[in-house]
């Protein structure tokens, strides 16, 4: 007489799927398996658009890509083809590493204040505050700001690369306290207490054990602020002027960045045009992708050294 | 035999003598520090004065009607702005519409689902959503989603057309850049910060309060809505809200794919404008007191993207609070 014994649970690890096998109504493995069609399902909408929007930018790009398009300048008329776009990756890299000049220093200055003075106290918790709420400060606030304090009002500087490294900068700020403080949280007290036994000052104890044990971190956070703000658009359309040649003088005359340059030439019919901005397009997007994948690296290599 | 615990506020500078020198360069340092944390509060002051002043005489020329009318016409000095208004909120709702239940399924998916190995994975390909530009969103959405989306669109309209409350929403004439395709451009632009900030509230959740419902007999979705929805409510909600501030401040996508056109529809496949495309269209050609208006609108969108973002980091913050995680 043999007794057929029960099927043995196939995943004694997960106990929702071993639960699962045992004893539960249809009703609830149904809906238990739209809810988990649905989280599948949300994950592959999310997919998608990455994978499709990058294959087509970078077939598009990749038909106008030449190292005279690299290293021309734009051409005065732009629905003929021709020239390059030389001045709008000189301008992005210009103007953004400016705003980083700008943003970085003084972002990690004001972590190092609310992590390693202020704490918990009443100002840092509103500066934490107020920094979180920053970020979500649309972009073009920010540019319609510098064109109102020092572009065509207020200082009257003008059209320039720095007044759209200042909205950039703008930008980049929170980002770039609120990322290096979690890093600097990171930090273990003991460090610093071990510092401060050593006799050490204060700053001393922040500039040579602090952020020396967080610097991958800041400097990945710092990165990612950096890859967001170089493909901004938005605030430089107010504040950088147009350009077709290339100025790498950030202070003097206008400038154009590749962001600009694909949303002018979008907006035309020529084709000569949309390849065009096809091209800065693919360029803006490698600018970017290579940026955060250094901050990736740097953040993974941070990972390991902690532990 | 109890060691004084060391307070982090007493460092050594109090207790060791050293140079006078020494002690100048603690202070100087704090001090540059605490400016720069201040200036984060300036540069906000700064804005909200710099942009309202600049936008005054459109204000006091238009009065409340600023907010309330919808004739805008700049050769006739008419500013009123509730077109853009709507606009703006009508494309948010979408986008909102799409990437909340998007975003959490996403959430879940890396918090409950995915293989541990494959979390980080998960969330660096949702990260990439981020960093792909606004403008190359917007610029793709235009050459290559707005002429098949005119045709999808013209399907459910002919279908939902006939349906009487539907009609009122989907119903024809439908246009390729419209309000629905920038609501859903700016869905796949939010859902990598909806996603995140749902991720760390769920994250908040600890194991043994997931195991106490499965040990009951619950199945995954019962757990999840039995351990773990109700104590990450207002996280998710201030995830939400996050993203309803990301999606009425976008400019560019929005700006490609909206159609320009003035109006207020109830049809979502109709063409529209909001307060940020309209900015960005016409302040580089603007003079006078139709540049002052367009500073206006941006004072109105700073003012509610500020405010929706306070109130979604108050509610974000309660959940931290509760579980204790986060400070």
């Amino acid at each position: 007489m043999t007794v057929a014994s029960p099927p043995a649970p196939t995943n004694r690890d997960d106990p929702a799927a071993w639960i699962l096998e045992r004893a539960v109504s249809p009703r609830r493995r149904l809906v238990n398996t739209l809810a988990t069609s649905w989280m599948l399902g949300s994950l592959l909408l999310a997919l998608v658009p990455v994978g499709v929007i990058a294959m087509y930018v970078a077939s598009r790009g990749a038909g106008v890509m030449s190292l005279s398009f690299l290293t021309k300048n734009l051409p005065i008329v732009t629905q003929f083809a021709g020239g390059g776009i030389a001045p709008a990756i000189v301008g992005t890299l210009v103007i953004t590493g400016v705003a980083a000049l700008m943003a970085i220093p003084l972002g990690v200055l004001a972590a190092i204040y609310l992590n390693e003075y202020g704490r918990q106290n009443r100002i840092a918790k509103t500066i934490r505050f107020m920094a979180d709420v920053m970020t979500g400060v649309p972009s073009i606030v920010m540019g319609l700001f510098v064109a109102t304090i020092w572009v065509s009002a207020g200082l009257h500087y003008g059209y320039s690369g720095f007044a759209g490294s200042l909205a950039l900068a703008a930008l980049m700020l929170p980002i770039v306290i609120r990322s290096c403080e979690e890093m600097l949280k990171l930090v273990p007290d003991d460090l610093r207490q071990a510092s401060d036994a050593l006799g050490a000052r204060r700053w001393r104890t922040v500039m040579s054990v602090a952020l020396p044990t967080a610097l991958p971190g800041i400097v990945s956070g710092a990165m990612l602020a950096v890859a967001r703000a170089a493909g901004e658009t938005a605030p430089l359309l107010f504040t950088i002027g147009i350009a077709t040649k290339v100025n790498p003088n950030v202070f003097h005359g206008t400038n154009t960045t590749l962001s600009q340059e694909i949303w002018f030439n979008a907006q035309t019919p020529f084709p000569a045009a949309t390849d065009r901005a096809w091209g800065a397009a693919l360029t803006l997007i490698v600018i970017v992708f290579v940026f955060t994948v250094i901050a990736r690296l740097v953040a993974s290599r941070f990972a390991s050294v902690k532990r | 035999m109890t060691s004084p615990a060391p307070s982090p506020d007493i460092g050594a500078s109090e207790v060791i003598p050293s140079t006078a020198g020494g002690k100048y360069l603690d202070r100087t340092f704090r001090a540059i520090a605490v400016v720069a944390g201040l200036l984060v509060l300036a540069i906000l002051a700064l804005i909200a004065y710099s942009t309202t002043s600049k936008a005054w005489p459109a204000f006091t020329h238009q009065g409340l009607s600023f907010l309330t009318s919808q004739s805008w016409d700049p050769n006739q000095d008419h500013f009123g702005a509730l077109d853009f208004i709507y606009g703006t909120v009508l494309t948010a709702v979408i986008a909102l519409a799409i990437a909340v239940p998007a975003s959490l399924g996403i959430a879940l998916f890396i918090t409950e689902l995915a293989p541990k190995g494959f979390r980080s994975a998960v969330t660096y390909v949702v990260d990439l959503l981020a960093a792909i530009p606004s403008v190359v969103y917007g610029f793709w959405a235009l050459a290559v989603l707005t002429s098949p989306a005119a045709n999808f669109y013209g399907h459910i309209a002919d279908t939902l057309g006939r349906v009487p409350v539907l009609s009122s929403f989907f119903g024809g004439p439908a246009f390729g850049a419209s309000f629905m395709t920038a609501g859903v451009i700016l869905a796949v632009m939010i859902i990598p910060i909806i996603t995140s900030l749902s991720r760390e509230a769920l994250t908040t959740v600890s194991q043994d309060d997931k195991n106490g419902a499965l040990a009951m007999g619950a199945t995954r979705w019962e757990m999840l809505r039995v351990a773990v929805f109700p104590r990450v409510r207002s996280g998710l909600i201030g995830a939400a809200m996050l993203g309803l501030g990301r999606a009425m401040g976008e400019t560019i996508a929005v700006a490609l794919v909206i159609g320009s056109s003035h109006q207020i529809t109830s049809h979502v496949f109709r063409q529209g404008d909001t307060m940020a495309s309209i900015i960005v269209h016409n302040f580089p050609e603007a003079t006078g007191l139709h540049s002052a208006a367009l500073i206006g609108l941006g004072v109105v969108l700073f003012a509610i993207t500020i405010v929706v973002n306070m109130v979604a980091r108050v509610v974000a913050n309660q959940t931290s609070a509760m579980s204790g995680v986060g400070q």
